[in-house]
């Protein structure tokens, strides 16, 4: 497998959290990948209008800078990356007129018919380490840490894209791998509030409230998310939320990766911590998964 | 012989067709189960169900589904669309609603009325999808 790592937009500024730990975390690993040298913003969102060819160029042109790079494989951590490339690539396989008018439309460029594979993290995690591999490797187990898995909209849904079926769970494996508890999260598929949360704020925010409820009656110690929108709507924003919603408790969140960094032992700075607020922070040093907090 | 007037006004007509050819769904298979408001995490906030919504535009009404805000608020979650019986994907049907606003230049929000704050702390990926949904 020659493995490129498509990283988007955001993970280069705000969620730099979910970036750095999960990169050093495939070093240590020994998973050899190459960041794409040259790439675009996906388009974050998959195009669902039947005639609307022009938003599918941003994504397939992606695909063809991986193809170009020598890569057969492309992974993404950011879900909404991973849904729209996934998405993407999957109507260029299938719709042989689509392909075929977005390869005229983008002369410039090498012909693209759907040879890169699109894979999200935790798939790469789980198909090429796997969960046993990993949890051998852990130097810190998360004993006792009770975690909520968040997959969201986009890593499961439409069926075609999906990461996982239903019932194989696995940020649950995942969450074992790393020595911690996963949660029983009623809310675990559902929707955070999405760009509700900058459109119409209030019902994004009652959204957001659902979600952070079921995290509560869960009893979970935190809640772990792969997508930075999730991140504004359930963790950036959560104060907010907690504030206007009566009963919720504050329940701190990390990025997937940065809980993996810290049981693989990495250094705690590339986990990146300091981009999380000190909830998150307090509750690793309180269970002693890390010693100090970072500035 | 006369011919049987049709229930759909000729203007409604094309507004629903739109609809058809940008969503390339047919509402018509829809049997009115409830299940896509069953499961919607938005429906709340919308003016009547998805399950009406959809009645509606069998019916060639377009006005009142606008009216009701569905596209708006719909965040293609896609819980409906993997839960759908009749294996409509719901989430075209308003993605096209919303098109059908949005390709007469009319914007579903107004960029500058987002606060500072909020535009200094979202992420990027929360103004692009925004902007891709909500605006023309």
């Amino acid at each position: 497998m020659k493995l490129g790592y498509y990283p988007g937009c955001t993970l280069k500024t705000k969620a730099a959290n979910l970036e750095v730990a999960a990169m050093a975390a495939l070093d240590h690993l020994g998973v050899e990948y190459k960041e794409l040298s040259r790439w675009n913003c996906c388009g974050a969102v998959f195009s669902l209008a039947d005639d609307d060819l022009i938003h599918q160029v941003a994504p397939v042109r992606n695909l063809i800078r991986a193809a170009q790079q020598g890569c057969d494989t492309v992974v993404t951590i950011c879900s909404q990356c991973y849904n729209t490339l996934a998405r993407a690539n999957k109507m260029v396989r299938e719709n042989e007129e689509k392909r075929d008018t977005l390869n005229r439309f983008m002369d410039e460029e090498p012909d693209y018919s759907g040879e890169v594979e699109v894979v999200h993290y935790l798939s790469l995690l789980r198909d090429e380490i796997g969960w046993e591999k990993l949890r051998e490797t852990v130097t810190k187990p998360l004993e006792g840490l009770r975690v909520a898995p968040f997959y969201g909209c986009t890593l499961v849904r439409p069926e075609e894209v999906a990461i996982d079926a239903v019932d194989q769970e696995i940020f649950e494996g995942f969450i074992t791998a790393l020595g911690a508890d996963p949660a029983s999260f009623s809310a675990a598929r559902e929707c955070c509030g999405s760009y509700q949360m900058l459109a119409h704020p209030e019902e994004g925010m009652n959204r957001a409230a659902k979600v952070i409820a079921a995290a509560n009656r869960s009893a979970a110690d935190a809640l772990i998310l792969s997508c930075p929108m999730c991140e504004y709507n359930l963790g950036t924003r959560q104060a907010n939320v907690v504030e206007f919603h009566e009963g919720l408790d504050q329940v701190p969140t990390f990025y997937f990766t940065q809980l993996l960094g810290v049981a693989l032992g990495l250094d705690p700075e590339l986990c990146r911590l300091d981009l999380n607020g000190p909830a998150a922070q307090e509750l690793l040093i309180d269970k002693k998964f890390i010693a100090t907090a970072a500035v | 012989m006369a011919s049987i007037p049709s229930p759909i006004h000729p203007e409604n007509l094309k507004a629903v067709n739109k609809i058809a050819e940008i969503s390339g769904q047919n509402v018509h298979e829809c049997m009115q189960c409830g299940t896509c408001s069953a499961v919607c995490p938005m429906v709340e906030s919308m003016g009547f169900t998805t399950r009406l919504g959809i009645l509606y535009l069998q019916f060639g009404e377009i006005e009142p589904v606008l009216k009701a805000q569905i596209g708006e608020f719909c965040a293609s979650c896609h819980t409906c669309v993997v839960q759908c019986p009749r294996g409509i994907d719901v989430a075209r049907v308003f993605e096209a609603v919303r098109q059908y606003v949005l390709r007469t230049n009319t914007d579903l929000i107004k960029p500058q009325e987002i606060p500072k704050d909020t535009m200094a702390e979202a992420p990027q990926i929360a103004f692009v999808s925004t902007f891709r949904k909500l605006t023309s």
